[in-house]
């Protein structure tokens, strides 16, 4: 994707699959991903298929990444914040590695 | 946000923010919610802080957006943005998330003003990734300043000339636009021409759009008859077939688009009847001459109604507000009457144009309705096109069995995606009207909720006392 | 749409799962059936349930007919030629405090003494062993194994076809208007033409109390719903069907991954027009259940949420067998838990119709309690 001239925008640093993705203020995640030429967000828990975002505004719910360790996020409905962390959603979302846990459970953001 | 509102309109576009600017200016306590960071919907997203150089690229319509904008700050009108409306209820109570905490609300008067998504274009291959739709690149266009060279643009309908417009005068390469116009559609729109004419501002700019797609060298192929979008892990190709011939583009991004179709979710999961437009081939909102359904207390202004364009989104947004207001005793009907009278003659002269529009731009059969047996209906599910044959058959009547039997519908989308597809299908092998179909039972949550969301619910603030 | 008389050996009414289980076993006992519903088969209560197959909790009454029910729903095959989603995932009632747990242990031994043995009490560590999932704070619980859940639409759709196969008729989209009795046969009216059997059965549901009255009897049944709500998928992470000692749950996860919140808070029926109101409090009250129980699921999505027409007795308890009324019979009412009952009570009112008795204890369930 090429990014048309405009007003300078604050950057913002944040990780996409464990690698430097740089984005500015207001993009949407799905916009940084597509940006950063990353156009495979998920695999689907039916059958595995891989899905990119399709409408780019909340209906499609194809767009669905991992986002600071919560699953299921719409890319094209959050913006972008310094130190994010993105991860592709492979299947169906896990509810966490540690079954565990000691009762303290992050927010989600 | 407070328990409780006078007025509560539900999305940020011309119509919602038309809407709570009136009820502010008339002084009641208005409540906006919408989604999105900023107002100005889909067709003016974030208009109020839109920072391309060029303001040539996006074009004088989309900035005349800012008007509204302005007036709803000025206003003072309470905005909540980031805010998911996923329930309203006959009794107009609102479920709404915001910072991943849901809560309940109440208001003596609903304005939904949620617009339009796109219609569904299921053909072979439409969820491999790297097909996105026009309306998509739009968005990323405007919010992001974000365009993507040598794409192939696929479709009908003025939204698809307006990006691939606005992509020319951005300086974006365009790798073709195939063009799914039916040939019959000429004819079927020649009736309504008369009355288009009256619109000559707006036919003259449709014009204008092709003449320069033709003169910027892109390749246009018209009357395109089916598609198929090809490639395993990622698309790599289309195929279209004109008549008889069947030609390939190599190609890893392409935009769809066939039209807008009302976002219904919210305002049927609430009670409201709808109607199938065979005009428009989608569910239209039941409302009276104040936008108000048959719910009472809820109304639907713009798209979310059925399909009028911005302007005259705006006009029913207004309209909407003066009725509310009068419901609420702010006006009299006498007042309200004279106050909506310039906007009802703004509105008559937008809609001048639609029926020709509606006919010239109408989606063919085949792209409604899969033929190809493995072509996905319902994306989130991977539900094909096979299978809901196949339980027609076995006897679904209508979207609701036919759900329990395939699972279209049940994924995260509630039937945005599939709905208008399966509604259209079941039709046709029972050979009965869409209407008789009818459309899937929505319910609420309207959108998928957090279980830690849900549960914040129960510790929120009280509705009012007294409310069962 | 035929106008006429259609006379059968048997009129049931209601088409639900009890409907068609009834009407099925009467087919196999060789009588010519007639369902008619007023709705389509399967509407309400049938397929909205949080289709649980257990003896576990049981009342106590309910007890026999539950063992029973689950014999049945191993072999299900052989019933109804389809497996219907049945899963022998075990159930397990968890205890978060050791008073929880002792309520459990008394539980245990009432139904022992009453000759019992499939309720087991379980430890913490085998608790976990069974629930990986479950909040640390749990202390134990109850276990049935061999008990589990099944897939409501697919169930009620098989006994129908089954049930067609056998020669039953099905009359949907059909109210039943009056009913009386002309000499010795049964002459229900209804829109699509007048109905005449020697034999008629109560399968109506939550409308049951209205075809009771039609008979002279009296069955307070209130039309309840109860809410539930399913998850986005989630990769697989418990197996058995897990309710609370303590809280109102009922939760489970399906092959497909998907995750079933229910546990008894009400939303509001309106069964004159079929409508359901759901009550987002209390669904946030199972919410916090869900996630006080299975903490790692806070951050699952909810992706739908609904509530089915079900029939309430005041006790809690079906109202199954003879009416007053010679040739008439009752199966309805089954209160939220009549799902795993559906193949065994339809067997009870054959027996009752051909034989004149049952080899299971229905004395607790009679009408004439009311």
């Amino acid at each position: 994707m090429r990014r048309i001239p405009r007003d300078d925008a604050p950057q913002v640093r944040m990780e996409f699959e464990g690698q430097a993705l740089l984005a500015y203020t207001g993009d949407t995640v799905a916009a940084a991903l597509l940006a950063g030429n990353h156009w495979n967000f998920r695999t689907t828990p039916v059958s595995g298929a891989i899905r990119g975002p399709f409408c780019m505004m909340g209906v499609c719910f194809d767009c669905l990444v991992e986002i600071d360790g919560v699953a299921n996020r719409q890319a094209c409905m959050i913006e972008v914040r310094e130190g994010m962390r993105v991860k592709r959603q492979l299947g169906a979302s896990d509810i966490g590695a540690d079954l565990f846990t000691d009762g303290e459970q992050e927010t989600p953001p | 946000m407070k328990d409780h509102y006078d007025i509560v309109v539900v999305g940020a576009g011309p119509a919602g923010m038309a809407a709570a600017t009136v009820a502010a200016e008339h002084g009641v306590g208005v409540l906006l919610l919408d989604e999105q960071p900023v107002a100005g919907g889909q067709i003016y997203r974030d208009v109020g802080r839109q920072t391309l150089d060029d303001r040539n690229i996006l074009g004088p319509d989309y900035y005349e957006g800012r008007e509204l904008v302005s007036a709803l700050q000025a206003s003072g009108a309470e905005h909540v943005t980031g805010a998911t409306v996923w329930q309203l209820s006959p009794q107009r109570e609102i479920g709404v998330s915001k910072d991943g905490i849901a809560r309940l609300l109440s208001a003596d008067q609903v304005i939904l003003a949620t617009g339009a998504q796109e219609r569904p274009f299921p053909v072979p291959g439409w969820t491999l990734a790297g097909v996105m739709t026009a309306g998509g690149a739009q968005v990323l266009l405007k919010s992001a300043a974000l365009a993507e060279p040598d794409a192939v643009f696929a479709g009908t309908g003025p939204l698809l000339y307006l990006v691939a417009n606005q992509y020319v005068k951005a300086g974006i390469p365009i790798r073709a636009i195939l063009d799914t116009t039916p040939r019959a559609n000429r004819l079927r729109a020649l009736p309504h021409l008369p009355a288009a004419l009256m619109s000559m501002g707006a036919l003259l700019k449709g014009r204008r759009w092709m003449a320069e797609l033709r003169a910027a060298g892109i390749p246009f192929i018209k009357h395109v008859e089916d598609l198929k979008l090809l490639g395993t892990d990622a698309l790599s190709g289309v195929e279209y077939r004109r008549r008889d011939r069947w030609r390939r583009l190599d190609t890893t991004r392409i935009f769809l688009h066939q039209g807008i179709v009302p976002n219904v979710n919210l305002a049927m999961a609430a009670g409201c009847a709808h109607r199938w437009s065979d005009a428009q081939l989608c569910w239209h909102a039941v409302t009276d001459a104040w936008a108000e359904t048959d719910v009472p207390g809820i109304a639907i202004a713009g798209d979310g109604a059925g399909i009028d364009g911005a302007i005259a989104a705006e006009c029913l947004g207004r309209i909407a507000a003066y009725g509310a207001l009068q419901r609420c005793a702010r006006l009299d009907a006498r007042e309200r009457d004279r106050l909506a009278a310039p906007q009802r003659r703004t509105l008559s002269e937008e809609r001048r144009i639609r029926p020709f529009l509606d006919a010239m731009f109408r989606p063919s059969r085949r792209f409604r309705l899969p033929e190809d047996d493995a072509t996905i209906v319902c994306r989130c599910e991977e539900v094909p096109a096979a299978r809901v044959v196949e339980s027609v058959a076995l006897g679904c009547v209508g979207p609701n069995q036919l759900k329990a039997f395939s699972r279209c519908g049940m994924g995260p989308c509630q039937g945005r995606l599939c709905g208008l597809t399966i509604s259209e299908m079941i039709a046709r092998q029972r050979g009965v009207p869409v209407a008789e179909v009818g459309a899937l039972r929505l319910r609420p949550p309207v959108k998928p909720l957090m279980l830690a969301e849900l549960a914040a619910l129960a510790t929120a603030p009280e509705s009012i006392p007294g409310r069962d | 749409m035929a106008s006429g008389t259609h006379t059968a050996d048997a009129i049931v009414i209601g088409g639900g799962l009890h409907g068609c289980a009834t009407a099925l076993h009467l087919a196999r006992a060789g009588l010519a059936a007639i369902v008619v519903e007023k709705d389509s088969v399967g509407r309400h209560a049938s397929s909205a349930n949080a289709g649980g197959v257990r003896r576990l909790g049981r009342a106590l009454p309910e007890i026999p007919l539950a063992v029973a029910a689950l014999a049945s729903w191993h072999q299900i095959r052989d019933l109804v030629d389809d497996d219907c989603g049945f899963a022998s995932s075990s159930q397990v009632k968890v205890a978060e405090t050791e008073s929880e747990l002792q309520a459990l242990r008394q539980r245990r031994d009432t139904v022992l003494d009453l000759g019992f043995k499939h309720e087991e009490i379980i430890d913490q560590a085998q608790l976990r062993e069974l629930v990986p999932a479950i909040a640390p704070h749990c202390v134990g619980g109850m276990a049935v194994h061999g008990d589990g859940h099944a897939n409501p639409f697919l169930t009620v759709q098989a006994f129908k076809r089954k049930a067609l196969a056998l020669g039953v008729r099905f009359l949907e989209g059909t109210p039943v208007e009056a009913l009386q009795k002309l000499g010795e046969t049964w002459q229900v009216r209804s829109a699509r033409g007048g109905l005449e059997a020697p034999i008629l059965v109560n399968c109506a549901g939550a409308w049951g109390g209205h075809i009771a009255a039609m008979l002279g009897e009296h069955a307070p049944v209130e039309a309840q719903a109860l809410m539930l709500m399913i998850t986005a998928r989630v990769k697989p992470f418990v197996k058995p069907v897990v309710g609370a000692q303590g809280r109102m749950l009922s939760f489970k996860q399906f092959d497909n991954g998907t995750v079933l919140i229910g546990g008894g808070h009400q939303g509001r029926a309106e069964p004159e027009s079929n409508g359901t109101h759901l009550n987002f409090k209390g669904l946030a009250a199972s919410a916090i259940t869900a996630a006080a129980l299975f903490p790692s699921l806070r951050g699952v999505q909810i992706v739908r949420c609904w509530a089915g027409i079900e029939g309430q007795m005041p006790d809690r308890i079906p109202v199954i067998g003879a009416s007053a009324a010679k040739g008439a019979y009752h199966a309805f009412g089954f209160s939220g838990h009549g799902f795993a009952l559906g193949p065994i009570v339809g067997r009870i009112i054959a027996d009752l119709v051909v034989k004149g008795d049952t080899d299971l204890p229905i004395e607790a369930f009679d009408i004439g309690r009311f």
